[in-house]
């Protein structure tokens, strides 16, 4: 039984409750870094890793430290902290073994930490009460979700660049029509968990 | 000199040509509507064809492109009308084409640069906007009495539990026969519930070469295997719903599904995949949201699944190691 409800929490973590086509968090990375393969799969695997992580850890902080001391509070600025944290970390790695992606990430990897999909992800996780088990599957899938996204984008922008869309609507313009055509269609899962 | 995209192939098919064809394919379904819903289904086809068309025409003025007539955007305003409840006010077809024509095409820049099928993407902004009269379906003429009480009292429970956008027969399955079902006297959408017609439709494709056979063939077989697997009656889900139309029509679309023959395999298996799931899991028919998807995926699979260039020697896996010749 609890397998099942956590599968249920994969699947709606990744399809159902999609953090960009669906909950719309997170866009400013979305359209910032899906311009090509490479760097949505940097930016995707990246948010994976940020947000497993700062899921595990907050929950551990939010069930030892913020609950038993009545200071939920503290949530939002405790979570900004533990994700800094994690985005640090992965600056740290990332400029060390890829310097090339670090400089065609730019300014979206220290912004990663007021990412509002990895801050939502942490508050969503304590907001709904989950247990540990849950919280990690959230956290993880969660990222998966974001990192399918990614992708997706990435392979229909590049596609795009070649087939030659009107002037007006190259590069953020027609991504953000593709992103409502894309969530339009992730609709066709609002039933199925 | 224009270069276009590719395929480059020579032949004597241009695009209106093909366009005529699939509109000749599309005929039989749209006067089997007509028969089974009257003449109100023919007003529905027309105003579906001519918003879409007249969209075209403005768009193309609009963006300083000269005008061409190309026929394509019939096409998108058949289908969509096709795939409309019997019963929608008449404003709802002309804007759902104008919709599809305007967003899920003009702004990519026109025909054959477009993501997603328009017709599937008119439909499910219909569907998203005016939910209530797009999952109303009248009884087709001719339907048995006995069938149609099965079908009006499932209706009603079904309203009662809960407004789900349940589509045409999938919720009340022991109330029609596979004749029914085959000749289409059931509710449902306009175009999509003879199959008789639909069948005739997708043989005059096949055999003018226009398709792949192998699409719907291996739709058909996933959802077959599928319904099989889960204990459901394999023939009455091929035959229940959009699933034919969809799979002739809309997942043979040369624009939005894969440039390859293999990718194309890995479409209709995944469209399958999807089709059954939500069917099983919701009872709610989707089928234009999976095509809708399925599109989406499209440049992914054209990404991975790249064709063996003629001459290259082939890749012989030995041990999840590639062995070099």
């Amino acid at each position: 039984m609890v397998e099942e409800s956590l599968v249920a929490l994969a699947i709606g973590a990744v399809l159902v409750n999609n953090f960009v086509f669906v909950r719309f968090l997170g866009l400013c990375p979305f359209f910032g870094t899906s311009n090509n393969w490479s760097n949505s799969m940097g930016m995707g695997l990246m948010v994976i890793f940020v947000m497993t992580c700062s899921s595990v850890l907050s929950w551990v902080i939010d069930a030892f430290v913020l609950i038993p001391l009545d200071a939920t509070y503290l949530r939002i600025m405790v979570f900004i902290f533990i994700i800094a944290v994690f985005v640090q970390l992965t600056e740290l790695i990332i400029r060390k073994y890829s310097p090339s992606l670090y400089k065609s990430l730019g300014i979206f990897l220290p912004l990663m930490v007021v990412n509002c999909a990895i801050l939502g992800i942490t508050l969503i996780n304590a907001g709904e009460g989950y247990a540990f088990p849950a919280a990690l599957v959230s956290g993880f899938f969660s990222g998966v979700g974001f990192w399918f996204a990614m992708l997706l984008m990435a392979a229909v922008r590049e596609k795009l660049e070649l087939v030659g869309v009107p002037e007006s609507l190259r590069g953020i313009p027609i991504a953000i029509v593709v992103a409502a055509g894309y969530s339009m269609a992730f609709r066709a899962f609002a039933g199925l968990v | 000199m224009e270069v276009n995209v590719s395929p480059h192939i020579r032949s004597d098919w241009d695009v209106r040509k093909i366009m005529l064809c699939v509109v000749l394919a599309l005929i039989p379904s749209a006067i089997a509507g007509v028969y089974y819903f009257g003449y109100y289904a023919l007003m529905i086809i027309v105003l579906s064809i001519l918003s879409a068309q007249i969209t075209e025409l403005i768009g193309f003025k609009l963006m300083g492109k000269p005008v061409e007539f190309d026929g394509s955007a019939i096409v998108t305003g058949l289908i969509l009308a096709l795939i409309l409840p019997p019963s929608v006010p008449l404003w709802i077809p002309v804007v759902g084409s104008a919709f599809a024509i305007a967003f899920f095409k003009l702004l990519f820049g026109g025909l054959g640069k477009n993501i997603f099928n328009p017709a599937a993407g008119g439909r499910v902004f219909l569907l998203l906007s005016f939910g209530a009269v797009m999952t109303s379906f009248p009884a087709p003429r001719g339907q048995s009495a006995a069938a149609s009480t099965a079908a009006s009292t499932a209706a009603t429970t079904a309203a009662t539990t809960a407004a789900t956008t349940a589509a045409s027969p999938l919720a009340s399955s022991a109330a029609y026969s596979y004749m029914d079902l085959f000749l289409g006297r059931i509710p449902g959408s306009l175009g999509e519930t003879c199959k008789l017609a639909i069948l005739i439709g997708g043989i005059i494709l096949i055999a003018l070469g226009l398709i792949d056979y192998m699409v719907p063939l291996v739709y058909a077989l996933t959802c077959i295997i599928i319904s099989f697997a889960a204990g459901a009656d394999p023939l009455y889900h091929l035959l229940s719903g959009g699933l034919l139309f969809a799979a002739f029509f809309m997942a043979t679309d040369y624009v939005t599904t894969p440039i390859t023959r293999e990718g194309r395999i890995v479409f209709a298996i995944g469209l399958g995949i999807l089709t059954m799931a939500t069917r099983l899991l919701t009872g709610v028919e989707s089928i234009s949201y999976m095509i809708l998807f399925m599109n989406g995926l499209v440049p992914i699979i054209d990404r991975f699944i790249i064709p063996r260039s003629f001459g290259e020697p082939k890749k012989v896996k030995v041990g999840g190691k590639k062995n070099e010749q």
